[in-house]
């Protein structure tokens, strides 16, 4: 119980050092860095529409800045994340809807995410770059 | 004015009286219409990548596609809000600390919808 504003500091169990990573673990701290990491990138979003509103020659700043290497490597890894947390989203609702909670399917299901994630982000800028002709 | 009977308020929101369900349902609306939203946004971004202003002003000035951008940007900020708030109820302990810290997090998501809904509207109406 708090008294005032001030929380007393409790012990913490071990965890990290205890309990060997799994599918299910790795899976769900996964889902809330991707989602976390994607709050991040949604500033990428409204700089990218501000600089369109700004006009050609911002827009075209920013699209430069989008090609370059280093910002290729930032869409592509939240194109990873947003795959990932979408599968895994989808997951947490089925879940929701009561379904899926035996361990098994619990653990195939966080496998399922993991490969539907990287075939997405594969195909996605597989598709990408050949469209762009750099394939 | 809230006239439901207790038995009424309780069926549908269960014993929460602090929001804590409406939130649970807020982020599962979200969530669902995020799916469709966010596979949109992808195929959106990809046909868009490297394209210059005119060709990018002409592919938002569809109505199609203003309008899936704006329901894509204020669908996100809200679960980006729901997301980021039990993230910091999960490590933010301190009071004051935490409610700054949610304060803050509203404010950017506020600032960021804004921000990119007046950005479609000005490429769309702008000279």
């Amino acid at each position: 119980m708090k008294t005032g504003t001030t929380t007393k500091q409790r012990p913490l169990s071990p965890h990290l050092q205890i309990y060997r990573p799994q599918i299910t673990s790795i899976v769900s701290i996964l889902h809330r860095l991707t989602g976390v990491a994607m709050s991040v990138g949604a500033i990428m979003l409204v700089y990218w529409l501000a600089a369109a509103a700004y006009g050609p020659e911002p827009f075209d700043r920013a699209q430069a800045l989008f090609a370059s290497w280093f910002g290729q490597l930032v869409l592509f890894g939240l194109t990873f994340s947003l795959f990932f947390h979408l599968g895994n989203g989808i997951r947490h609702l089925v879940w929701d809807a009561g379904h899926g909670f035996e361990l098994p399917s619990v653990r195939a299901g966080g496998i399922a995410v993991v490969v539907f994630a990287l075939v997405m982000t594969a195909l996605t800028w597989f598709v990408a770059c050949t469209q762009a002709g750099a394939l | 004015m809230d006239m439901s009977s207790p038995l009424a308020r309780a069926r549908g929101h269960g014993a929460s009286t602090t929001g804590g369900t409406r939130h649970w349902w807020s982020q599962r609306m979200t969530s669902v219409a995020m799916v469709p939203l966010s596979l949109w946004f992808v195929y959106s971004m990809v046909g868009l990548a490297g394209v210059d202003h005119a060709a990018f002003a002409g592919w938002i000035s569809q109505l199609g596609n203003m309008l899936l951008m704006s329901l894509f940007v204020i669908t996100m900020f809200v679960h980006i809000g729901q997301g980021l708030q039990v993230v910091v109820e999960d490590y933010v302990h301190s009071e004051g600390a935490k409610i700054a810290t949610l304060m803050a997090i509203k404010a950017c998501v506020y600032l960021g919808g804004a921000s990119c809904l007046l950005s479609i509207f000005i490429v769309v109406f702008g000279n």
